[in-house]
């Protein structure tokens, strides 16, 4: 990797200073793709901010009965955090299956969220794409069985690597981003984007001077939610399809219902056909099965991927099986 | 690699690299400072810096460049040469040590990032000859083949058995799960992790 100078800053001002520094800057977290990033020469940025001691990381109670996440808190400490268990369950559990205890340990909710795509042509220095300045995306006429099946009209088939994401959309969190020059809060459900012409090197709304510091939760009312994902196999790897249900309920009807997919789409992707075959519906077996299908209607698969709508329908129906308490 | 450029070989392969580390060194002494930044702490690097480190209990002051992983910093740098670099990516979890209590890919941590944590390799698990509960583990239960990935499954089932110091194999498994041996010897691996449980020490 090239040589970079190095700031740690203890405090966010200091953090968002640093990252006007000049030069290329980059924020550090727990490292675990940045560092991959850098020694692949795929971003060679003159300096790093360590913002693990900068930002937060703890999860606090709002004033309206949510939750706000520090960017700095740890993937395990979100999967074992009590509030988090209790009123977020489905965060709790995306949290606690991503990669490996070590990534874990070191990884942080900012660096989930902000961490560039898994394609593999991405992670080769010598495929220039379209997200590096290139003039194509490779997996679009290549190997693309773990690519997207919906929203890839645009320029990248890429599928966007976080997995909590998908809760955070689900349970339609906010995320307060700020710079040395004020700050903003941008929902969860609009801080992704999908790649156009224009967008396509990044994969979110984040400006380079920017850092998200956290995640706020609302609170979560009378819900309950449901998380699956579908692996190659038991151990580490990023889950092939996955869903977060979270149904607002009225007795034992379904009021209303977000339906988000991950790993299908260059972003965490609503599924709203499912959602509008839950509302009003009764939290049954019944129930599981309509929203599997209708969440992966209009799938688009490419050459190689489209056994990802089969188990697409699954994740969504398992997890509407694990939102009514059923074991899946 | 290095031993092939010494055809009479006279420098193994250990000594090239203590050279090479010795050379980035007086190479930092003329780099030139970064500028500092307008507020806060000044940036360090990108050259040469002073680095300080506990490692194994013992504090060592290190000059490189923030560049440097703690994985290559505690080999290349602190000569602590036990845990081993294999994907150099996060991946294979040869490389992993135990930060602050909790495991890590040292590969995958910049050494000037964890200054003021306590930092264990495999290096400081032994007595003199005296081993480790869970390498005499290891060892009992024939936990490895070729032996390259061993370093690191012996840190990570060392914190496997501080934090369930009874484990069952569903939380071995897990637990191990950062890990991977390419000859394929995780049941013994993991008799030898259970048959450890119970002996734990530092």
């Amino acid at each position: 990797m090239k040589a970079f100078a190095y700031v740690n800053p203890s405090n966010e001002s200091d953090a968002l200073a640093a990252l006007r520094s000049g030069g290329i800057v980059r924020p550090l977290g727990g490292g675990q793709d940045l560092l991959a990033r850098l020694k692949d020469y795929l971003d060679e940025p003159d300096r790093l901010v360590s913002v693990k001691g900068a930002l937060n990381r703890e999860a606090a109670a709002t004033g309206d009965g949510g939750l706000r996440i520090g960017a700095a808190m740890r993937l395990f400490e979100v999967a074992e955090h009590p509030e988090i268990l209790k009123r977020y369950p489905a965060l709790a559990e995306a949290a606690s299956t991503v990669g490996s205890p070590q990534i874990r340990h070191q990884g942080t909710v900012g660096g989930n969220l902000n961490q560039r795509p898994r394609c593999w042509y991405f992670r080769q220095e010598e495929f220039v794409c379209f997200k590096k300045g290139g003039n194509r995306c490779f997996a679009a006429d290549g190997e693309n069985q773990y690519h997207s099946i919906f929203g890839n009209d645009g320029p990248s088939k890429i599928v966007h690597p976080s997995s909590l994401a998908v809760p955070l959309v689900a349970y339609g969190a906010r995320f307060r981003l700020a710079s040395a020059s004020g700050e903003r809060e941008v929902a969860a459900a609009d801080y992704f984007t999908l790649p156009s012409m224009q967008t396509v090197q990044k994969e979110n709304v984040l400006a380079d001077d920017e850092l998200l510091t956290h995640v706020i939760l609302p609170a979560p009312g009378n819900v309950r939610s449901g998380h699956y994902e579908v692996r190659f196999k038991e151990s580490r790897d990023w889950p092939m399809a996955f869903a977060t249900v979270v149904l607002a309920m009225n007795g034992p009807s379904i009021d209303s219902a977000r339906v988000v997919l991950g790993a299908v789409a260059p972003v965490p992707w609503r599924a709203e056909d499912a959602e509008r075959v839950l509302r009003g519906r009764l939290l049954d077996d019944a129930a599981a099965d309509v929203a599997g299908e209708a969440a992966v209607r209009g799938a688009k698969p490419l050459a190689q991927n489209a056994y990802k709508i089969r188990i697409t329908r699954t994740a969504v129906k398992r997890a509407v099986l694990a939102a009514a308490g059923r074991s899946v | 690699m290095a031993q092939n450029d010494d055809p009479a070989g006279t420098v193994s392969r250990r000594d090239f690299i203590k050279t090479v580390g010795a050379t980035s060194v007086a190479a930092g002494v003329l780099a030139p400072a970064a500028p500092v930044t307008a507020q806060g702490p000044a940036a360090l690097g990108p050259g040469p810096v002073p680095v300080n480190l506990t490692i194994n209990g013992r504090a060592r002051t290190l000059q490189i460049e923030p560049r440097v992983t703690l994985l290559d910093a505690v080999r290349d740098h602190a000569n602590l040469t036990g845990n081993k670099r294999v994907c150099d990516r996060g991946t294979c979890g040869a490389c992993t040590m135990i930060v602050d209590g909790r495991t890590v890919y040292s590969c995958s941590t910049l050494a000037i990032d964890v200054q003021g944590s306590r930092i264990r390799t495999v290096d400081g698990l032994a007595n003199g000859d005296d081993l480790h509960p869970v390498q005499e583990a290891f060892c009992a239960a024939d936990g490895m083949m070729c032996g390259f990935c061993t370093p690191g499954f012996v840190m990570a089932t060392v914190a496997l058995l501080e934090k369930y110091p009874k484990p069952t194999i569903a939380q071995a498994r897990r637990e191990l799960d950062g890990n991977v041996c390419r000859c394929g010897t995780f049941n013994r691996v993991f008799e030898a992790a259970l048959s450890a449980g119970g002996v734990n020490r530092g």
